[in-house]
């Protein structure tokens, strides 16, 4: 009726309309998979992020597309993107240049909670392009160190071509104040690490689970298998954080697409806790 | 001047009045007209664009126009087209991107802030209105759904008969209008002559009903506008048991009726078309030939495409059967945790307007009933 | 390669490998009997497809890759075993010979348990031997569903 809605405000920014972005670098991580860093290309700089967070990234022209915030999560900008070539929209971002502008729009979603993890035992499981929001919060864990137990990470990916921050790793695996194992699905005769499913890395895993919280981000099916083993340790299923995918397109909960029986992943997510999504997950085709 | 509750009658012949009164108040009007063999809503510019004397007969997959051996402005019950189409266009432009020097600057589409009014919202668009504003009015506001809500003035109509598809009692919101209008009207036939009770819901309503020629309603009015929904509610075409609803659908995703209804259903997205309240949509850059300028547009989508879920790998609900359920289980379950109500009004135009006619209070009934357990093989025993 | 049979010392080495710890020590004590102590250079094969099947090995040390070649693809580790993790099945069931190359990939050190042995002692013992597949199993469904994610391809999509 033409009174009870109050009026739009014409101060209150679009919430679909993107902020230009520049690209300030392009590195290769694999084959189809770049990491582009960005800084507000005029004035306008989006909000604050959290690590597990994502942003809607926007090649005009092209179109948009949900990806994960996987940067330094201690320092401010700039923003950092890990895009794996796949469609038409990440295909652009993947070729985009230094000096080119983007649009960013967000941040979005429920970060992990880090401050729960606070003295207890950590366990991180990635697989795949599932590192890239994780890497914020391993950089959190690192700045913080001091503020947890045990820290240890499992990383998985396709082949040792397809893992991503391959430096950045390999520092990673030198450090003494957390472990880092890191498995591929298969490999040529040049890998001398493992290979296997993240899974099979667990039992080597030395962890206190009633002491001991959980995140992992990958493809489902490995989160899947990962938290019920984890709960098969003794793992608190309140204690075990996924990050889920879904098809995003205006990241505010309006369009529908993201939803995951009753939550828009969008909004709810896509960080989880297992207790809250378990049942769904075990539903085929939600 | 006529205040908030006050109740008027409009003799049928002042009806023209209180278009002109609409239209002196600054509003374009959009309410029904014939076209295309149904009823559906359009810009009205004098009374012979209402469908007078029209009626029609629904059923699942059915839609008919009739005429009636009266001349009544509204008697009919709902067609394929709903109010959603004004507030959420089926194709909306967001936002234009110009190239500059160094990259490109966005201008959002401006808000389009010509009052409307809309002629003939019955009691479950009026509920469906109020579903959709929780959507578009959460966190983040959409721009252009607030611009046209906050400027629509709802010129309600209660429903004097039920459709052979409509179930709008058993989900709460009609056919009696309740609240949500700036004007709504009760339209009487027969003993008395042909008039309308016009109840006032808001300043602006009383505004409106102030330039129309009107006299205080007697108690004989208001027990005939009573006795008219009383009728209505009393013959609707359909009806669902929503007890517990909330956890019977989600609680039962292997149902075999999935299957079943699923190979009837062609995921036509005839449904979600037509359904007042589903809001999903999709995003869409269309960029110009010299790739000088990007416009973004929203437009419908629907959870019956088989693209609406696509991840870089396919599509998470590869079968119909599990969009139907999506569907289904979204309406009527998930949609209270998402915004406080049933994503349902009973307006009955799913059944309606399916080409295969699912019927959804059917498939309710069906998931109702629990799967009947795993026979053990014969010869087991 | 080399190869030294070592009984008293083995048997105190295989007791103590997590594959066996807590199964009946009359079963330990006789695949103990005839172990093998086993050390394989980086690069060196532990077994070859197509070879017979001589036997369960338990790793105490370093890593072997499980290797399948195709001609257009080279060789390509589809598993890794490590330190307290056990390798080979093929010696349980005919035709007795190995259907996967299995190479040192760091300095391995692991006990043999001969196949012979092995199968004469669970026709002797069904009750231990059957404690004995129920932890091999495992190892075998771990490889299947390690074989099904790499059929999804699951991080490749």
């Amino acid at each position: 009726m033409a009174s009870s809605a109050p009026a739009a405000t014409a101060a209150a920014p679009h919430p679909y309309a993107p902020t230009p972005y520049r690209v300030l670098s392009r590195v290769s991580e694999t084959a189809d998979t770049v990491t582009i860093t960005l800084a507000p290309a005029r004035g306008a700089a989006l909000g604050a992020h959290r690590p597990g967070q994502f942003n809607m990234v926007y090649a005009f022209g092209v179109g948009e597309v949900a990806v994960s915030i996987s940067d330094d999560a201690v320092a401010p900008a700039p923003l950092v993107h890990t895009v794996r070539a796949v469609g038409q929209v990440t295909s652009a971002l993947a070729r985009a240049v230094p000096g080119q502008v983007l649009g960013v729009r967000g941040p979005y979603g429920r970060p992990w909670p880090i401050a729960g993890a606070h003295g207890k035992d950590v366990l991180v499981v990635g697989g795949g392009l599932g590192l890239a929001p994780l890497r914020p919060l391993l950089k959190e864990l690192l700045a913080h160190r001091d503020r947890f137990g045990r820290i240890e990470i499992i990383y998985g990916a396709r082949t040792p071509k397809d893992l991503l921050y391959y430096p950045q790793i390999q520092s990673w695996r030198q450090r003494s104040d957390w472990r880092v194992q890191v498995t591929v699905d298969a490999a040529g005769r040049e890998w001398y690490g493992d290979v296997g499913l993240v899974t099979a890395r667990l039992p080597d895993v030395r962890l206190e689970p009633a002491r001991t919280v959980a995140f992992l981000c990958g493809p489902e099916i490995m989160m899947r298998n990962t938290a019920r083993d984890l709960v098969d340790r003794g793992i608190p299923e309140s204690a075990i954080w996924l990050s889920l995918e879904r098809n995003m397109k205006c990241a505010i909960a309006q369009c529908g697409h993201c939803q995951f029986g009753p939550v828009f992943v969008c909004r709810e997510g896509p960080v989880f806790a297992y207790t809250e999504i378990r049942r769904l997950l075990a539903v085929r085709e939600v | 001047m006529a205040s908030v509750g006050d109740r008027r009658r409009i003799e049928r012949g002042a009806f023209p009045a209180l278009l002109a009164a609409l239209r002196s108040e600054g509003y374009r009007i959009l309410g029904p007209t014939v076209r295309d063999a149904a009823i559906v809503y359009d810009e009205i510019t004098a009374e012979s664009d209402l469908p007078i004397g029209w009626t029609d007969r629904q059923g699942a997959g059915t839609y008919r126009l009739e005429r009636r051996d009266d001349e009544a402005l509204f008697g009919y019950t709902v067609g394929p087209f709903s109010w959603k189409r004004h507030l959420f266009p089926s194709r909306e432009r967001l936002w234009t991107a110009r190239r500059t020097g160094d990259g490109f600057e966005v201008d959002p589409e401006p808000p389009d802030d010509r009052p409307v009014a809309i002629l003939g919202a019955r009691a479950c668009e009026i509920a469906a209105m109020g579903i959709t504003d929780r959507v578009f009015a959460g966190a983040h506001r959409d721009p252009g759904y607030q611009a046209r809500r906050s400027r629509l003035f709802v010129l309600a109509v209660q429903c004097g008969q039920a459709g052979g598809t409509c179930f709008c009692t058993s989900m709460g919101t009609g056919p009696g209008v309740t609240g949500g209008y700036d004007l709504s009207l009760t339209e009487i036939l027969g003993p008395g002559g042909h008039r309308f009770l016009a109840v006032v819901g808001s300043e602006a309503g009383g505004r409106v009903l102030d330039r129309v020629p009107t006299v205080p309603a007697g108690d004989a009015d208001g027990a005939a506008a009573e006795a008219i929904v009383a009728r209505t509610a009393a013959s609707m075409g359909r009806s669902m048991d929503t007890t517990g609803i909330r956890e019977l659908l989600p609680g039962r995703p292997e149902h075999p009726r999935w299957e079943i209804v699923a190979r009837r259903c062609l995921a036509c997205t005839n449904c979600t078309m037509v359904c007042p309240t589903c809001f999903c949509s999709t995003t869409e850059e269309v960029p110009s030939l010299d790739a000088e300028k990007a416009e973004r547009w929203r437009r419908w989508d629907s959870c019956f495409n088989s693209q609406f879920s696509q991840l870089h790998g396919g599509s998470v609900r590869q079968s119909t059967a599990s969009r139907y359920r999506q569907w289904l289980t979204h309406k009527l379950s998930t949609w209270h945790e998402q915004f406080g109500t049933s994503g349902c009004v009973g307006c009955g135009r799913c059944i309606t307007w399916c080409p295969v006619g699912i019927d959804l209070t059917e498939e309710v009934a069906a998931i109702r009933v629990p799967a009947p357990p795993a026979t053990a093989p014969r010869g087991n025993r | 390669m080399t190869e030294s049979v070592r009984p008293p010392e083995s048997a105190l080495r295989v007791a103590d490998h997590p594959f066996l710890r807590g199964l009946d020590p009359s079963l330990i004590e006789s695949l103990a009997e005839h172990a093998v102590e086993r050390d394989f250079e980086p690069g060196e094969f532990v077994v070859r497809d197509g070879e017979i099947a001589d036997g369960c090995y338990l790793v105490f040390h370093g890593k072997i890759a499980l290797e399948v070649s195709a001609p257009d693809r080279g060789r390509l580790t589809i598993q890794t075993v490590g330190p307290g993790e056990v390798l080979g099945w093929s010696w349980l069931t005919p035709p007795y010979r190995w259907q996967v190359d299995a190479r040192a990939l760091k300095h391995v050190r692991a006990v043999r348990l001969d196949a012979e042995v092995l199968r004469r002692t669970f026709a002797e013992m069904p009750e231990a031997g059957y404690q004995f597949l129920l932890r091999l199993l495992p190892v075998i469904a771990q490889r299947l569903e390690n074989t099904r994610i790499q059929l999804l391809d699951v991080h490749g999509v």
